[in-house]
């Protein structure tokens, strides 16, 4: 079972309306994106890392993740200060190291890691389904939603899968080692689980249309806002206008 | 008899049907089904008592042959989207039938289909719930409950779209004892419930079915 560490806690942000929290992720997450003063996004890292501790989460899992992210982003960094043209700051043989370049990866970094926290500290302090239903809410089309909904269902389908296939080989005393047997195994083990998960999707989709599905997802609870959501939401809009308006 | 028990609700004439790779599963199969008819279909494994159910519900398409349902000939998807709305199919495999977070969102998910609103599908819910005796597994994950509960709440989906017909496939498989007479006392306690029960278990047909059909190599005939 894939496990949704971060919607477990119980924080200001787990208490609060998911679709308030997508609109302003995604307001963040634009603002973040088009804007290129130093100060405003200092700032916007200030307020993803103050979101973050609001949340309460663990900060050794939130790290971890960021770690994912960083290590994309250090191959940026590997490129970008010798890939630009501009002022040398520093030469290495033959390449230089160009200040333009590293000002670009700054920037980069900054702005990933401030919408990363932001989306842990919102979105992912909510749980998938709650995000699904929210997303119906917000009148975003059916196909997307679905599709959402889907992929996270059977990333889960296939995880599954592949937890039984691993212990039908452990059971059977499979030791990888460096040798065709082993390969052969990990193909089959590989094949078998994408056949598998396709095969039960199927059945789960056929299930499905067995109970009068006709490709609209209807939702049992919704949501109620309150005053307090709608409060929180204008709160946190208006810091990142402020954000904007920082000189 | 009356008249609406004369007309057969299931109907398959000289019906073929064929899995790539294999023989014919069915060749000129027929069978009627009538209202009120309690029946336990068994065969030897392989003998295509699963494609029956499938092909009643329109998830496999017969190679030829006529079916009719409710006294009309279905042919295509939208042909049997009234079908699936009216007979509840049970799978083999619970984690098949489940795939919503929470109990309460699978029941609910066949009677929102059927557009009822939301006073109606929780009423629906609550009294589904008791009928089975899951009252409080509202907000249970359903893929954390154990087998006999999953297989339980994936009977509990099919029954709140309220069925005229049930097509349950193996509904004992890896049940308790008493689980099972459960089970036996739900199906008997709704005396107008018309279904047909693929089992291996002669115990629970006997309890539950008036009479027993065989399948065998593409044929089917009372025994």
């Amino acid at each position: 079972m894939i496990k949704e560490k971060f919607s477990e806690g119980d924080s200001l942000f787990h208490r609060l309306d998911p679709r308030v929290k997508i609109i302003v992720a995604l307001f963040f997450s634009v603002i973040v994106a088009v804007s290129d003063k130093y100060t405003s996004l200092w700032g916007a890292l200030f307020l993803a890392v103050a979101a973050v501790i609001v949340a309460r989460l663990r900060t050794k899992e939130v790290i971890s993740r960021l770690l994912v992210v960083n290590s994309f982003i250090f191959l940026l960094w590997l490129m970008l200060p010798f890939t630009f043209q501009g002022e040398r700051v520093y030469t290495l043989g033959s390449l230089g190291i160009c200040q333009e370049g590293i000002k670009y990866a700054l920037l980069i970094t900054i702005k990933s890691n401030s919408i990363i926290l932001v989306g842990i500290a919102l979105l992912s302090t909510s749980s998938i389904f709650n995000l699904v239903h929210a997303l119906r809410h917000l009148h975003l089309p059916d196909k997307l939603v679905q599709l959402f909904f889907f992929t996270y269902r059977y990333i889960h389908t296939i995880h599954s899968e592949y937890i039984r296939l691993n212990n039908a080989l452990k059971i059977r005393g499979f030791k990888p080692q460096t040798n065709l047997h082993t390969y052969k195994t990990y193909a089959y083990l590989v094949a078998m689980m994408l056949v598998r998960s396709y095969d039960r999707s199927k059945r789960v989709y056929n299930a499905m249309l067995c109970r009068g599905f006709k490709g609209k997802f209807w939702t049992l609870n919704h949501f109620v806002s309150k005053k307090a959501d709608f409060a929180a939401g204008i709160v946190m809009i208006s810091c990142i206008m402020g954000l904007v308006l920082l000189p | 008899m009356k008249e609406i028990e004369k007309e057969a609700v299931i109907k398959f004439v000289d019906l073929s049907f064929t899995y790539p790779s294999r023989d014919y599963i069915f060749k000129k199969f027929s069978f009627n089904f009538f209202k009120g008819e309690r029946i336990g279909l068994v065969g030897l494994n392989g003998s295509g008592k699963t494609t029956l159910f499938h092909l009643i519900m329109g998830l496999l398409n017969p190679s030829g042959g006529k079916i009719e349902i409710f006294g009309k000939e279905r042919k295509v998807e939208n042909d049997f989207m009234e079908v699936r709305e009216r007979i509840g199919l049970l799978f083999q495999d619970p984690d098949d039938q489940l795939f919503s977070p929470t109990v309460a969102e699978d029941i609910a998910f066949g009677p929102l289909n059927l557009r009822k609103n939301h006073q109606e599908t929780k009423k629906i819910l609550k009294e589904t719930l008791e009928t089975l005796g899951l009252a409080g597994f509202e907000d249970r994950i359903t893929y954390n409950l154990s087998y006999g509960e999953k297989r339980l709440v994936s009977l509990a989906t099919v029954w709140a779209m309220q069925p005229e017909i049930l097509l349950l496939d193996e509904p004992t498989i890896w049940l308790d004892e008493g689980t099972i007479e459960k089970i036996v006392q739900i199906l008997n306690s709704h005396p107008h419930l018309s279904y047909i029960i693929i089992s291996h278990d002669k115990k629970f047909l006997k309890e539950t079915t008036n009479c027993i059909y065989l399948m065998d190599n593409g044929k089917i005939r009372k025994i």
